[in-house]
């Protein structure tokens, strides 16, 4: 066999060879991922956006005490579930205002993904924080909890299939990112290299650029998140000490996994007040989660949840108690030092821990991770195409490879932001009783990423990239517009109310600052397409026409 | 370069296999005798084995893809999986 097909010349070169393909055959599933995951850091924010009737509710000035509020949860739980296989009751906190509640039942044979989940879309309600009273039921909209989900799960298919897909993309993006590194020796000097308007070269410093900037997140978030499901894929150690006893795993490493078996004797659920005035009194805090396994139950058992704070882990404090006596069976003890480790990995990735300041950290992170991966994506488009330089000179087509890489990534790059943003309008103009209406938001989204990337495949051309940031821009950007036509708490409300709306506030600012931001984008791509235009005219008025085919490939 | 032959073809399909494929075999016999040995209570070797996992994949990844040849490749990734898959077999005999 011929030595070093792949790799004639060295470490560097077949590490830089391993970063191109592994990083441009995921990028785009990446780029979705990597959105996704960032809007996510605001997912309750997002959702309580998404819930305009509960605007109203949340801003009360006062309100009741925490234990009223889980007792009156309790009470409205009891009416409609009691024998639902589990509650969940969550507290206003800092991040959430309201008092909601849900339940689930074990599911029924031979029920589809669809009728599950439509059933536990029914399965809940929301009280006012002021006066106890139950709000009237906000549209039915999965909000943040839809992209949260997304950048995991995918949508449409089950999701084991979409964890296994997204693990692959990370693994790959892993590899990219280790790669990467090696290929660039200077990597601090690249950093601080940038040289605008350049063609490559200044692609190829952005993107040096958004990955060395962050490349500490970028690293941190793609590895904590194949942790965050990692017993699922590397099964073999958990295989060699347990056997196929998972779920006795599970018990021991996730502390908080509810092992309960319903006892299947009834018996009435007692007084939660109690428990609660015993965890504040141990804490120092009010419980902020309820979770109640197998109500009315002889086996019933309330676990009491409160954040776990400042620190990184996402193992929180609770306290169960037996849910018919009333007594405590177990509080969450420190967990070893690895477990702790482990809690820290995976808290680090979903950044609960983090205050307003660091979460908004998380998400400029987030962004310079999707900035990383375009870049690094019309990277490979520029370098390619610099190939058939020659051959478009003389009128010539470029190859199939770059004109598919161009078509991929407008619909990708310019296309989600546009799909984002559809998302968000439906969610507004959808009328709000339709049918199974947070489903057609989800449909919005895909038929919205769909169309650009159809339209993207038919003419991946300079002007379909500036139609679909326009397009973004104005939808991205006339969010805050729509929120004010739609709902009485749009900025002048929401400015200068209290910190419960705060979130609104946010998010019409946060969509209005990325609007501008694509509209900048697609405003100096035309900007540098005239100009183009017109240096190819003034240099080559013999061969306009063979110009005018390069700035349409271009 | 000339790149595109068959021959060039064939040798990276054959390291992307044994990258992808012979990399996670690899990884997964090595994990699973990292948990074994750890001298810890299992739920802390457990999580210590799988979460080394993707450091130990990445550097099989990166090292089918650095050496000299795809031949070299294959037989590094299947005479380590080999020795360790023999010792984690005689492990499990004992244990």
């Amino acid at each position: 066999m011929k030595q070093g097909v792949v790799v004639k010349q060295g470490l560097r070169q077949s590490m830089s060879w391993v970063h191109t393909w592994a990083g441009l055959l995921v990028c785009w599933l990446l780029l979705l991922v990597f959105m996704a995951g960032t809007a996510a850091y605001y997912r309750h924010e997002i959702t309580f956006w998404m819930k305009p009737e509960l605007h109203q509710a949340a801003n009360a000035p006062t309100r009741i005490a925490t234990v009223d509020a889980a007792a009156l949860a309790v009470r409205g739980l009891q009416q409609r579930a009691p024998d639902a296989s589990g509650w969940l009751i969550e507290l206003p906190h800092e991040r959430n205002p309201l008092i909601t509640a849900s339940w689930t039942n074990p599911p029924k044979k031979g029920m589809s993904r669809e009728e599950r989940r439509n059933a536990l879309r029914q399965q809940n309600f929301v009280l006012d924080p002021m006066t106890g009273l139950e709000t009237a039921a906000p549209r039915d909209s999965r909000g943040g909890e839809f992209l949260y989900r997304l950048h995991f799960d995918l949508y449409y298919m089950s999701a084991l299939w979409g964890r296994w897909i997204i693990g692959i993309a990370a693994m790959s993006m892993l590899v990219a990112i280790i790669s990467g590194v090696i290929t660039h020796k200077r990597i601090f000097k690249d950093f601080f290299t940038f040289r605008p308007k350049k063609g490559q070269r200044s692609w190829l410093d952005a993107h040096n650029a958004t990955a060395v900037l962050a490349l500490p997140f970028h690293l941190m978030i793609t590895y904590t998140g194949l942790v965050t499901l990692m017993f699922m894929y590397m099964p073999s150690p958990t295989k060699a000490l347990y056997g196929d006893d998972q779920n006795t795993m599970f018990g021991e490493v996730f502390l908080n996994a509810d092992r309960s078996q319903p006892a299947r004797v009834a018996a009435p659920l007692v007084d939660i007040r109690p428990m609660l005035q015993q965890a504040e009194r141990a804490w120092g805090q009010a419980p902020t989660r309820i979770v109640v396994s197998h109500p009315n139950d002889a086996g019933a058992q309330v676990q009491l949840v409160r954040p776990s704070g400042q620190q990184l882990s996402n193992i929180e404090p609770s306290m169960t108690f037996n849910g018919a006596s009333g007594a405590l069976i177990a509080s969450t003890d420190a967990p070893s030092t690895t477990l702790a480790a482990r809690g820290a990995i995976y808290g680090l990735h979903v950044a609960h821990f983090a205050d307003p300041l660091l979460r908004a950290l998380f998400f400029i992170c987030g962004l310079a991770g999707c900035a990383m991966v375009a870049t690094g994506a019309l990277l490979w488009g520029v370098k390619e195409r610099q190939k058939y330089a020659k051959i478009v000179a003389r009128g010539g087509k470029v190859g199939f490879g770059v004109r598919l890489v161009d078509a991929l990534n407008i619909g990708a790059i310019a296309g989600l932001p546009v799909a984002f943003a559809v998302y968000f309008w439906s969610n507004r103009l959808l009328p709000p009783d339709a049918a199974a209406r947070s489903n057609l938001e989800a449909n919005c989204f895909f038929a919205a990423w769909a169309a650009c990337a159809i339209l993207a495949q038919i003419r991946p051309t300079r002007g379909m990239w500036r139609f679909q940031l326009t397009l973004g821009a104005l939808l991205l950007g006339g969010l805050p517009l729509l929120n004010a036509f739609t709902t009485d708490t749009h900025l002048g409300v929401t400015l200068f109310a209290g910190p419960a709306l705060r979130a609104v506030a946010g998010f019409d600012l946060v969509t209005l600052a990325l609007g501008l931001l694509l509209g900048w984008a697609a405003w100096w791509l035309g900007r540098t397409s005239r100009k183009q235009a017109a240096a190819g005219a003034r240099s080559a008025r013999g061969a306009a026409a063979a110009s005018s085919t390069a700035q349409e490939a271009a | 370069m000339t790149p595109t032959t068959w021959r060039y073809r064939g040798a990276v399909a054959s390291r992307a296999v044994a990258a992808i494929g012979g990399g996670y075999v690899l990884t997964s016999i090595a994990i699973a005798l990292i948990a074994l040995a750890l001298p810890l209570p299992r739920a802390d070797a457990v999580s210590i084995a799988t979460l080394l996992s993707f450091v130990i994949y990445t550097c099989a990844i990166l090292w089918v893809f650095a050496t000299s040849s795809a031949t070299r490749a294959w037989v590094g990734i299947a005479a380590s999986s080999i020795a360790l898959g023999a010792v984690l077999w005689l492990a499990g005999r004992m244990a």
